[in-house]
C-alpha cells in the first residue's frame, strides 16, 4: 500500500512538466498518450515512492493534481 | 406646485436626485460644472455618492461599475469630456447597462471653446464610440423640459437597459428659468435581476462587454438592434408648433427649438405660414412624424448650432420629396430670429434654392 | 486518507484556457482559495481585465464584471462605492494596469479605494502576441523590441508596486512569484493579507504577481520559470513593499 496518492486530472493537464521538476522523488513523467485536448499529461511512475509532499500540486498552473496522504 | 427659479445645470442635478440617482462620477469642464458642484453637496444629503474622477475616462468606467450593481448612476460633461467617454459608452451599450450622461455641449472641434453649440449631434446620435450601438438621446429645449426629461432618462435607461444621453448645450445649462419638479408616473419596471451584487446564496452572475465567439457577438448585436427598433416604435417624441398647414417647416432641436418658436410667432405677424418640428428624442429620431409633417410643405428649413448634422437625418426622412434647406452657426454663434426670418422670406421668393 | 491538496471548490471545475506553464491559472487558484478560506465568496465581486485572463469570470465562482482594457480600477471603484460592504477585487495584466490603465490604478491607490488589485506581471503583452510591455526588461526581445528593449528609446521597466507604495492611500503592497512551492505559500499569505486589508478598511491593496509567459518568451515552461527567477526577480524584488504604518521590504 502506498503512503500517499497522487490523482492527476488527465484532461486538465497540459503537459507543462513543471511538476516533474518540483517532485523531490522524480516520480512524475510525461506520458506517451495524449488527452482529448491533444496534450500529453503527466503520470506517476511509482506511487510507492510518493512522499505526499504536495509540491507537484502546488506548482501545477492548471490545478490538475490532487494529493492525499495516510 | 411650487415653481423654483433654477439654472439648467442645477435643475438637471436636482431632478436626477429626485429620480433616484444615487451615484455621480465626473470630471470638471465648462459649461456644466454646476452639475457636479450641486451634486457634491446634494448626493450626500440623500446617502448617495459623489466622486470627482481623475478623468472622464475614469468617470465613465466608474459609471459602468456602479451601473452593473443596478444602482441609478450618472455622469455629466461637455464635448471634449464626452469624447473621452466614448469607450465607456460603447461598453455600457454592449453590456446593456443603464446610466444617464448629460452633455452640455460647447463649441468644437478640438478643445474648441466654452460657448454653446450643438456640434455633438453626430457623436451622440450616430455612435461616437466603436461598434453598432445606439444611445437613447434626449434633447430638451427649456429648463422645465430638462427636468422632465431627466426623470424620463432614468426610466428609459432602466426600461431598455441602455445608456441615455441628455444632449443640452451651454446655453441651456446656464439659463435660469422657473421649474417645478413634477414626479412623473411611469409604469413599473422589471426587477434588476441581472445586477451584480455578490452571488449571495443564488447562482453567480457576470456582466461583460465582449463575446469572442462570432455567432455570439452577432446574436448580441441583433438583440441590440431589436431593442433599437422597439425604441423607435415606442419612445419617439417630438414637439410641433405653429400653422397646421405650413408653407415652410422649420426643424431644430434643443435651444434652437426655442429660437424657431419665436420665428414662427414673428413670421405669423408678417403673414408667413410657418410651423416648427422639434425632435425631442434624437435617437430614436421621430422619422414617421416628420415624414407626415413634411407632406405638402414647400420646403423644410433645418436650423442648427452646427454646420449641418441633424440635417442629414431630416434629408434621410424626406428622401428628396421636399427641398431641404439649412441655416447653421457654430462655435458659439447663435442663429437669430431676424436672420432666420430673412432666410425664410428668401426661400419663399425662391431666391434661395437647394 | 488526508487531503494534502485538492482543487478549491471556488475554482470552477473546467480546464483553464491559458498556455501550458502560464501562471495566470496558478494566480487564480490562489485567489479562489483565499476567497474560499475567508468565507467571502457570496459577497465578493471580481473585475476582470482585457488580456489573456479576460475569461477569469469563467473560472472563479464569484460575481464578475469585465469592461474595457485597463479600466478595471475605475470599474471596481464604481462597484465598491455603490456596494461598500462587498469585497471587490480587480485582476489585470501589465499592459492593462501599467500602460493603458496607469492613470486609473494610480488614482485608485491614491484614493485609498477599498479594493484589492491583482497585477500579473509577465513582462509582455500576452494576448496581443508578445509585444513590449511597460515591464519588459532592458534588453528583452519582444515582438516590438526585436533588438531588445533600449532605454534610450523605450524607457525603463516600470516598477508599479514601488510607485504605488509611496502613495498615502495604499495600505498593503507586495510582490510575489509562483515559481516554487515556498514562494507560492508566501504569495498566498500576501493575498490573504491584501483581502484582509480591504475588509478591515485600511486602504488600497495590491499584489504584483511575477508570471511566466512561455509562449511569448519563446521558452519551455521550465526555461520560463528559470528565466523569471534569474532575470525578473533581481529587477522586481519579491516581498512586502508596503504595510500601512511601516515601510518594510521583507519577505513575509
Ligand atoms: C483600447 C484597447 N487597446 C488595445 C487593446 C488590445 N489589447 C488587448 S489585451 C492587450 C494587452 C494585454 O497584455 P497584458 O495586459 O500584459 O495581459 P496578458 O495578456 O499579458 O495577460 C492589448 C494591448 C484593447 N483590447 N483595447
Ligand atoms: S506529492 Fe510530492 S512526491 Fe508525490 S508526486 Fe507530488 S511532488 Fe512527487
Ligand atoms: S500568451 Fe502568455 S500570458 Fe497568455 S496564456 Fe499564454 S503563456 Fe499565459
Amino acid at each position: 500500500m502506498p503512503r500517499a496518492r497522487v490523482v492527476i486530472n488527465r484532461e486538465f493537464c497540459k503537459g507543462c512538466a513543471l511538476c516533474t521538476y518540483a517532485c523531490p522523488r522524480g516520480i512524475l513523467v510525461i506520458s506517451r498518450d495524449f488527452n482529448s485536448r491533444g496534450y500529453y499529461p503527466v503520470m506517476v511512475t511509482d506511487e510507492e515512492q510518493c512522499a505526499g509532499c504536495g509540491f507537484c500540486a502546488q506548482v501545477c498552473p492548471d490545478v490538475a493534481i490532487a494529493v492525499y496522504r495516510e | 406646485m411650487e415653481k423654483i427659479l433654477m439654472r439648467g445645470n442645477e435643475a438637471v442635478a436636482e431632478a436626477a436626485v429626485r429620480a433616484g440617482c444615487r451615484l455621480y462620477f465626473g470630471y470638471p469642464i465648462t459649461p456644466q460644472n454646476e452639475i457636479s458642484e450641486y451634486l457634491s453637496f446634494r448626493l450626500p444629503q440623500v446617502g448617495g455618492v459623489f466622486l470627482q474622477a481623475e478623468s472622464e475616462v475614469a468617470a465613465i468606467h466608474m459609471v459602468y461599475g456602479a451601473a452593473a450593481t443596478g444602482a441609478r448612476v450618472m455622469t455629466s460633461s461637455s464635448g471634449p469630456g464626452v469624447s473621452l467617454m466614448q469607450e465607456g459608452l460603447s461598453c455600457l451599450a454592449a453590456a446593456e447597462l443603464p446610466c444617464v450622461v448629460v452633455n452640455m455641449s460647447r463649441g468644437g472641434p478640438g478643445v474648441g471653446n466654452i460657448q454653446p453649440a450643438q456640434s455633438d449631434y453626430f457623436q451622440a446620435v450616430k455612435g461616437g464610440g466603436h461598434g453598432d450601438y445606439r444611445l437613447i438621446v434626449l434633447a430638451p429645449s427649456t429648463v422645465q423640459e430638462l427636468v422632465d426629461l431627466t426623470y424620463r432618462a432614468f426610466y428609459l435607461a432602466d426600461k431598455y437597459r441602455n445608456p441615455v444621453e441628455i444632449l443640452g448645450d451651454g446655453m441651456l445649462g446656464q439659463m435660469m428659468e422657473p421649474v417645478t419638479f413634477r414626479e412623473p408616473e411611469f409604469p413599473p419596471l422589471p426587477p434588476k435581476d441581472w445586477a451584480i451584487r455578490g452571488k449571495g446564496s443564488g447562482p453567480r452572475k457576470w456582466v461583460v462587454c465582449l463575446d469572442l465567439d462570432p455567432k455570439g457577438l452577432e446574436a448580441l448585436n441583433l438583440k441590440l438592434q431589436r431593442k433599437y427598433r422597439l425604441l423607435e416604435e415606442q419612445e419617439t417624441d417630438y414637439d410641433t408648433f405653429g400653422d397646421p398647414e405650413p408653407e415652410i417647416l422649420l426643424v431644430g432641436f434643443g435651444t434652437v427649438g426655442r429660437i424657431l418658436k419665436s420665428v414662427v410667432r414673428e413670421g405669423k405677424k408678417e403673414g408667413l405660414k410657418l410651423a416648427l418640428f422639434r425632435p425631442i428624442t434624437l435617437f430614436p429620431f421621430p422619422k414617421a412624424a416628420l415624414f407626415e409633417k413634411a407632406k405638402g410643405v414647400k420646403g423644410i428649413l433645418v436650423v442648427e448650432m452646427n454646420l449641418g448634422q441633424m440635417l442629414e437625418d431630416v434629408e434621410l426622412v424626406v428622401r428628396g420629396k421636399v427641398p431641404v434647406f439649412f441655416l447653421g452657426h457654430t462655435g458659439g454663434v447663435i442663429p437669430t430670429v431676424s436672420e432666420i426670418l430673412e432666410y425664410v422670406h428668401g426661400l419663399l421668393k425662391e431666391e434661395i434654392r437647394v | 486518507m488526508k487531503v494534502v491538496f485538492e482543487r478549491p471548490k471556488t475554482l470552477l471545475e473546467k480546464p483553464f484556457t491559458y498556455c501550458p506553464g502560464c501562471h495566470h491559472g496558478l494566480a487564480q487558484r490562489l485567489i479562489a482559495e483565499v476567497i474560499e478560506e475567508l468565507g467571502i465568496a457570496d459577497r465578493t465581486i471580481g473585475v476582470g481585465p482585457i488580456g489573456c485572463s479576460v475569461y477569469i469570470y469563467e473560472f472563479i465562482d464569484v460575481d464578475f464584471v469585465v469592461g474595457a482594457h485597463g479600466r478595471a480600477p475605475a470599474i471596481a471603484t464604481g462597484i465598491k462605492r455603490s456596494l461598500p460592504d462587498r469585497v471587490v477585487f480587480s485582476y489585470q495584466g501589465d499592459g492593462d494596469i501599467a500602460a493603458i490603465g496607469t492613470a486609473e490604478i494610480i488614482h485608485v491607490a491614491n484614493r485609498g479605494e477599498l479594493i484589492t488589485s491583482f497585477f500579473v506581471n509577465n513582462a509582455v503583452f500576452g494576448m496581443t502576441g508578445g509585444q513590449m510591455a511597460p515591464t519588459t526588461l532592458l534588453g528583452q526581445k519582444t515582438k516590438t523590441t526585436p533588438l531588445g528593449r533600449d532605454p534610450q528609446v523605450h524607457g525603463f521597466p516600470f516598477r508599479l508596486g514601488e510607485c504605488l507604495s509611496v502613495l498615502e492611500g495604499s495600505a498593503y503592497i507586495a510582490r510575489v512569484a509562483l515559481t516554487r512551492p515556498q514562494f507560492i505559500r508566501q504569495a498566498k499569505e500576501c493575498i490573504r493579507k491584501a483581502f484582509l486589508t480591504q475588509m478591515e478598511g485600511k486602504g488600497f491593496s495590491l499584489i504584483e504577481i511575477l508570471s511566466p509567459c512561455p509562449t511569448n518568451w519563446g521558452m519551455s515552461p521550465k526555461e520560463a520559470v528559470d528565466w523569471l527567477e534569474e532575470k525578473m526577480i533581481p529587477y522586481f524584488p519579491l516581498g512586502e513593499l508596503k504595510v500601512k504604518g511601516c515601510n518594510s521590504r521583507e519577505t513575509p
